[in-house]
């Protein structure tokens, strides 16, 4: 059928146009919309679970259409905009947070590249500064926290989006540094070319980049602003942050921003840290029962690649269960005293190993 | 195709460059500054050099310009108040830009006249590597004393903004 597809539209629209599209609607409708839906539930089970009890259980067999139910709930209520707001920088803030998580995905390689001319890559695009352009379309979806926290004309969404841009900018900082250091260690910025780095050097980059990996994933819990470092939104102190005015599906939308955030960060550790699309020790031949030869290999990449994402969902949710939230000077102290010098500390470290090597 | 998203970003950063200078809410400003440097972004896509538009976004849009919303808004700066003055440095200040601007755009195009090549923006320019290199060899004294710079300008203000005497004994 594609063959015909491929005859009638020429090569250029093809590949150029209807590939990526298709991928693209793959991606966000089977890929991260069912999971993010999925998401929130398993974090309300895990959540009970490690508070000692049962989590939501009553809309259909364990709970499982609950999230259907809180979605469509979300969808018919009142949408209220309220009377001194800014308008249109109500509407736009949440999309700010929203679209920068989904266009990372663009670079994300949940799979090899096509192994012959023609076939499918299991990537949307494989940029030279793939890793570059992960951290500059991060930086955007603070001015949605910003602007949301500004437009509603409230105190305390004013106090919750000033808090969200000092937090972001101070956690940019170290999580950058992280990055280089990985990338010195891969020698490129390619997403791609960064996972078959490590394959080539035989070991997760989590091993060499232990301190990296650790500075880079904190960083990553505060800038999703999660929990111990959900300032922004803290609602002992702020009655919500920087949503306190919104409602319904514009309040939904910030939340699915969050959400696509820790798929992005953990996705993005996991292609950085831990070899990506391969499964655990891919040169050993003793463990090739782990590439499931029975079944289709770019398959398997991407079931691999969902096993380590998931496994990071899991941490993130367990932090939640388990620590406690910063005070907001403790949040500083850490990230520019303590965050900043390790990062400094470990690419100066990256960079006299690879120059002895 | 390419003429038409040219034409689309460059009238959008000239747009709004506009507003950046002409609108009275500090907050407005900011923000079309950002629609500005993004819309650059995309132009430094179409020339071929996603390195530099990637640096843009992350260095200005993400972190310089947030400062400055964060800085903004922690004042509550609201409207602009007259300052009393006639305007008449920035008057001046605005036509030696002008006259400035006017004098690179006639020189480029008085080469073009007169059929003195300009080497083209080529990927053996604006890629990371031969980027890296060139900065690091060519241009070290530059850079390094453009970091030596900030270094200083970092200094200068953790001085500025030291309180002298506070009782946590500690100065931060």
């Amino acid at each position: 059928m594609m063959e015909s597809v491929l005859e009638l539209l020429g090569p250029e629209l093809y590949y150029g146009a209807l590939t990526p599209a298709l991928k693209i609607a793959v991606l966000l409708f089977v890929g991260i919309l069912p999971v993010i839906t999925y998401l929130v539930l398993a974090e309300r089970k895990i959540l009970g679970y490690i508070q000692v009890r049962l989590g939501p259980n009553r809309v259909g067999p364990w709970g499982l259409l609950q999230p259907i139910a809180d979605v469509m709930k979300l969808l018919v209520k009142e949408d209220v905009i309220p009377n001194r707001a800014i308008r249109w920088a109500f509407i736009l803030a949440p999309c700010l947070v929203v679209g920068p998580a989904f266009v990372i995905f663009a670079v994300i390689p949940v799979g090899p590249p096509a192994a012959e001319p023609g076939g499918l890559d299991l990537f949307i695009t494989d940029v030279n500064v793939g890793l570059l352009f992960i951290v500059a379309m991060a930086t955007i979806a603070v001015y949605g926290l910003i602007i949301g926290g500004w437009s509603s004309n409230s105190k305390f969404s004013l106090l919750g989006g000033l808090r969200s841009a000092a937090q972001m900018i101070s956690y940019e900082v170290p999580q950058g540094f992280a990055l280089v250091a990985a990338l010195l260690l891969a020698g490129s910025m390619s997403m791609v070319g960064i996972v078959e780095a490590q394959k080539a050097a035989g070991v997760w980059f989590v091993f060499p980049q232990f301190l990296g990996f650790f500075i880079y994933f904190v960083a990553g819990v505060a800038e999703s602003n999660r929990n111990p470092f959900d300032l922004p939104e803290a609602e002992s102190e702020l009655v919500a942050g920087y949503h306190t005015e919104y409602s319904g599906m514009r309040f939904a939308l910030f939340f699915l921003g969050e959400y696509a955030n820790m798929i992005v960060i953990s996705a993005v550790a996991v292609t950085l840290y831990f070899g990506g699309w391969y499964r655990p020790f891919p040169n050993v031949e003793a463990l090739s029962f782990l590439d499931f030869p029975f079944l289709p290999a770019g398959l398997v990449a991407v079931f691999w690649f969902a096993v380590k994402v998931f496994a990071f969902l899991f941490v993130y949710i367990w932090f939640r269960g388990t620590f406690p939230r910063y005070r907001f000077d403790q949040l500083m102290d850490l990230g520019w005293k303590w965050m900043i010098p390790l990062a400094l500390l470990n690419i100066f470290l990256t960079a006299l190993f690879k120059l002895v090597l | 195709m390419e003429i038409v998203v040219f034409l689309l970003f460059a009238l959008l950063a000239l747009a709004s460059a506009v507003v950046v200078v002409s609108h009275r809410n500090p907050v407005y400003s900011v923000m079309s500054l950002v629609v500005t440097l993004l819309s650059l972004a995309a132009l430094f896509v179409l020339l071929g050099a996603p390195l530099l538009a990637a640096l843009q976004v992350l260095v200005y849009t993400g972190a310089i310009l947030v400062l400055f919303l964060f800085v903004i808004m922690l004042l509550n700066v609201g409207r602009e108040t007259p300052s009393g003055g006639t305007g008449r440095g920035q008057k001046i200040g605005a036509l030696v830009t002008a006259a400035a601007f006017g004098l690179v755009v006639i020189s480029l195009l008085w080469g073009r006249f007169v059929g003195i090549e300009m080497p083209a923006l080529t990927v053996e320019y604006v890629a990371l590597k031969p980027l890296a290199r060139t900065l690091l060899s060519k241009y070290l004294l530059v850079f390094e004393m453009a970091g030596l710079l900030l270094l200083a300008a970092v200094i200068a203000a953790t001085v500025l903004a030291r309180k002298v005497g506070k009782s946590r004994g500690e100065t931060v």
